[in-house]
């Protein structure tokens, strides 16, 4: 009766979302490893699956969600090993217990049991740099970040600086707070005497002055540290990730 | 077989969704998040869906959303970003527009101010759009888990204060967008039920008979008042909702505009001018400081900073602050003054805060207007001089402010202590931007198995046919006019009444309007009841309803006597019937249209003569 009611189109891109939060968890894709990479990483996976229980759960996950990912389209996945693997700290040493690289499909007979209803176009999902631009345009739109960093302020006083953080100051807060937790790392006072205990992650403590020995280790507590958990929009199919402000013209 | 009961926030300012699993206990009430676009090209996930429209212009390129690359309209947070800098192409307020009492619904007629080229919408189309966002992000997003939206059993709110067209509207929209399995609840009662979700058991120890809550309903565009009344029935204790407020075009979004408007003054008297893209990034600074200070007693004011436009951030920013004092006059004593029991709202015109069109509250004092309705539904509860509410429950974004329930609670005490009455207490509950939402999807899962506490109440209003009286023409004179009850106060859902046959009779083939009007008020009134005569302010006139008998069985021209029938669908919306007292088959009877489209030149077009307009229900 009324022409204007239309039924919008069937739904095309199922699973997008989850494929950008996986994406953004666990980086984007890597190319294949060589051969002896993988080969000794199927072993130490394979090891770790039996003895550590979370470890084996998250691949379990990541096995579950693999239709989302992009690289998978038929026919790539002719590798009797692990094809997708992506160590998640490149700056830590392979050997050590505490890193957990993210495997993407450890069984080539996972394929079979791959979710059907995940099952769709492939889906584009930013890579690392979109992200990153993303995440630059959020902080830009809601609070000038861009505009901020690309201005000269050395001719400014602090009275014209402290005007313009205000606005970068409450935009980039709310976004970051909408986007994504803030904790810190340490729930101690700073400038207070801890103890860092044993099998502590190194990428979440890091030592300084004289460091000699083993842990546990007693030291002052200068930084707390931040931990981040994001997640980012996602861009639309068309959208131009690198137009991070777009020229405005008023008609 | 459905598996959750999902309740939908159809808000003015913006929408919620939450679901309660059907097999389970009914603890399981989640709310959703909504993915939409947030900025161009730019897809997020948020629990609340801003109602706003962004009809973009062909040189944009589509509002591509994962379940549709091709969408012509985007529906969310980025229409509202886009509200201040495009006006001309966002639609906002829609429901406001739902229930305006002199205009027809169905014509396109907003944005407002939009250009030529943009195809305007209307009214019911933004609810539909709403409705088919939230339906679409849901399949998009959770269908995998129990199926389309449209599958499940679907609780939509709309203000208790709704009429009966703009409730028979949003049934039509939901209809549109696919949702078959629906029923509609009043704003103020989901908030209730979210209240017991949370309070769990416990709430019988927290009221008991003889209390009455008045819920507060605040958001961002509205202001809503409820009493619900707590009975004592069969040794069980029972809730009645006792008493709707009118529907009150005044919320947060005054507030702000009220602060803006004042800096902005302010501003002015200091030789700084702003032009729209500034006022629109100070009313957003001043909604923030508002928030700031309203939430944190200590600061005695919030730094305001409008930046420059372009790429230079640094220099040339307008520098301002709110104060509290300014917090205090404005939003405090302007919105919620401390008014003695027998204010009234004023009646006289303001200006700077309205907008052409909607029918904007003229008082912005939310405390006379809750005066007034405690005064005009005393007597309907049969109470002397107020209606004394023994608990408050707010709900809405407003009333996050403890400054503000403070307030609110300080001058309800006062009001009661003046009548000899004691202090009200307050009910708390969760997050009053989501608590609708909620409320709603578990009184799904209470109706769909019968478990829990039900709010009894029936129909809110009253509603009557005017029948003009046979007398000769006498120019400047109306013809007077008989009222005659056709549907009362209270009637239960699913009930039926006939009306007896007056003086009624049909042209066939031919369009009748008859005048319609409401009452908030009138709680004794029986279906067939007439008069003439009514205090001023008892009855409002609501938009006309039509009747269009089809020639079937009939010859064109005849005259055919008729009754009217009413009855209040499951879904919970009024439906009239024309039936003839001498019907040529046994079920031979017409639909009355309670929303009817003008024949003015803006909407003629080849689906006016649709056949569910003028359809025999035979």
């Amino acid at each position: 009766m009324i022409p204007i009611y239309t039924v919008g189109g069937p739904a095309i891109e199922k699973g997008r979302l989850l494929a950008c939060l996986i994406a953004l968890m666990f980086g984007p894709v890597a190319d294949p490893l060589p051969f002896f990479t993988r080969l000794w990483f199927s072993f130490v996976c394979a090891l770790r699956v039996v003895v550590d229980g979370a470890f084996a759960g998250r691949v379990w996950a990541v096995r579950d969600r693999k239709p989302a990912l992009p690289e998978t389209s038929p026919g790539s996945a002719v590798e009797p090993e692990a094809d997708d693997v992506e160590p998640e700290a490149d700056d830590v040493e392979p050997e050590a217990d505490d890193v957990e690289p993210e495997v993407d499909d450890v069984e080539p007979d996972a394929d079979d049991e791959a979710d059907l209803d995940a099952a769709g176009p492939p889906d584009v999902t930013p890579s690392r740099e979109e992200a990153a631009l993303l995440l630059l345009a959020v902080l830009q739109r809601e609070g000038r970040l861009v505009d901020f960093l690309e201005q000269d302020i050395e001719n400014f006083d602090d009275a014209d600086v402290g005007a313009a953080a205000r606005v970068l100051h409450a935009g980039c807060r709310k976004a970051l707070h909408r986007l994504g937790d803030v904790t810190p790392i340490r729930d101690e006072e700073e400038e207070t005497r801890i103890t860092v205990e044993e099998g502590i992650d190194t990428g979440e403590v890091k030592l300084v002055g004289a460091v000699t020995g083993d842990a546990p280790y007693r030291g002052i507590l200068r930084h707390k540290g931040w931990r981040v958990a994001l997640q980012l929009p996602a861009p639309t199919a068309e959208h131009d990730v690198s137009v991070v402000a777009p020229a405005e013209v008023e008609l | 077989m459905s598996r959750y009961a999902i309740g939908i926030d159809l808000g003015t300012t913006h929408c919620a969704i939450a679901r309660t699993a059907l097999d389970g206990d009914g603890t399981t009430t989640e709310v959703l998040e909504i993915p939409q676009l947030v900025a161009a090209g730019e897809l997020a996930e948020q629990r609340l869906l801003p109602s706003f429209i962004y009809i973009s212009p062909e040189a944009e390129g589509p509002q591509a959303v994962p379940w549709d690359s091709g969408r012509e309209v985007a529906v969310g947070a980025y229409a509202r970003a886009r509200a201040a800098e495009v006006p001309g192409r966002v639609v906002a307020s829609a429901k406001s527009w739902l229930c305006h009492p002199s205009l027809d619904r169905r014509a396109g007629v907003l944005p407002l101010a939009a250009p030529a080229e943009v195809e305007k919408v209307s009214p019911v189309e933004a609810s539909f759009r709403y409705l088919e966002h939230l339906v679409e992000a849901y399949d998009d997003r959770y269908a995998s888990d129990g199926g389309s939206l449209t599958e499940q059993k679907v609780i939509i709110t709309v203000p208790a204060s709704f009429d009966a067209a703009a409730r028979e509207l949003t049934v039509e929209a939901a209809l549109a967008a696919g949702i078959e399995d629906l029923t509609l609840l009043e704003e103020p009662q989901a908030a209730v039920y979210a209240w017991l979700e949370q309070a769990g058991e416990a709430w019988r120890g927290q009221l008991s008979p003889g209390d009455v809550v008045l819920v507060v309903d605040i958001g961002g565009g509205t202001s809503d008042f409820s009493a619900i009344a707590v009975q004592e029935r069969d040794g069980n204790l029972a809730l009645e909702r006792i008493a709707v407020g009118d529907h009150i075009l005044l919320g947060g979004d005054n507030m702000d505009l009220a602060l803006a408007y004042s800096v902005k003054q302010r501003l002015e008297e200091e030789g700084t001018t702003l032009d729209s893209w500034q006022m629109g990034a100070l009313t957003h600074a001043a909604r923030e400081a508002k928030e700031k200070l309203l939430g944190q007693a200590g600061a005695a004011s919030v730094p305001v900073v409008v930046p420059r436009r372009g790429s230079k951030l640094v220099g040339g920013a307008i520098r301002t602050e709110v104060t509290r004092d300014e917090l205090r006059k404005l939003v405090l004593d302007g919105f919620f003054p401390q008014v003695a029991a027998d204010a009234r709202p004023a009646q006289r015109r303001r200006a700077g805060l309205t907008q052409v069109g909607l029918p904007y509250a003229q008082d912005a004092g939310v405390t006379r207007h809750l005066a007034s309705f405690l005064g005009r539904q005393a007597e309907a509860a049969g109470q002397e001089a107020l209606l004394r509410p023994t608990a408050v429950l707010f709900n809405g974004g407003v009333m996050r402010s403890e400054l503000l329930r403070e307030r609110l609670r300080g001058t309800l005490d006062a009001w009661m202590e003046s009548l000899g009455g004691s202090a009200v207490r307050t009910l708390t509950g969760g997050d009053l931007d989501l608590a609708v939402a909620r409320g709603a999807a578990r009184y799904g899962y209470a109706a769909e198995t019968g478990s829990g506490v039900r709010i009894r109440g029936g129909t809110a209003r009253a509603h009557y046919v005017g029948i003009e009286s046979a007398v000769p023409a006498v120019p400047g004179l109306e013809p007077p006019i008989t009222l005659m009850c056709v549907a009362p106060f209270g009637m239960e859902e699913g009930t039926a009444v006939d009306l007896p046959a007056h003086q009624l009779a049909v042209v066939v083939g031919e369009p009748v309007r008859f005048r319609f009007f409401g009452s908030s008020v009138r709680r004794h009134d029986e279906a067939g009841t007439t008069f003439e005569r009514y205090p001023a302010g008892e009855i409002d006139e609501l938009p006309p309803i039509e009747v269009t008998l089809t020639a079937e069985d009939r010859t064109e021209g005849d005259l055919v006597p008729v009754y009217l029938h009413a009855q209040i669908t499951p879904v919970g919306t009024l439906q009239l019937d024309a039936v003839p007292t001498e019907p040529k088959r046994d079920d031979e009877r017409w639909k009355v249209e309670l929303s009817v489209r003008d024949a003015g030149p803006d909407d003629a077009g080849p689906d006016d003569a649709g056949p569910d307009d003028a359809g025999a229900e035979a």
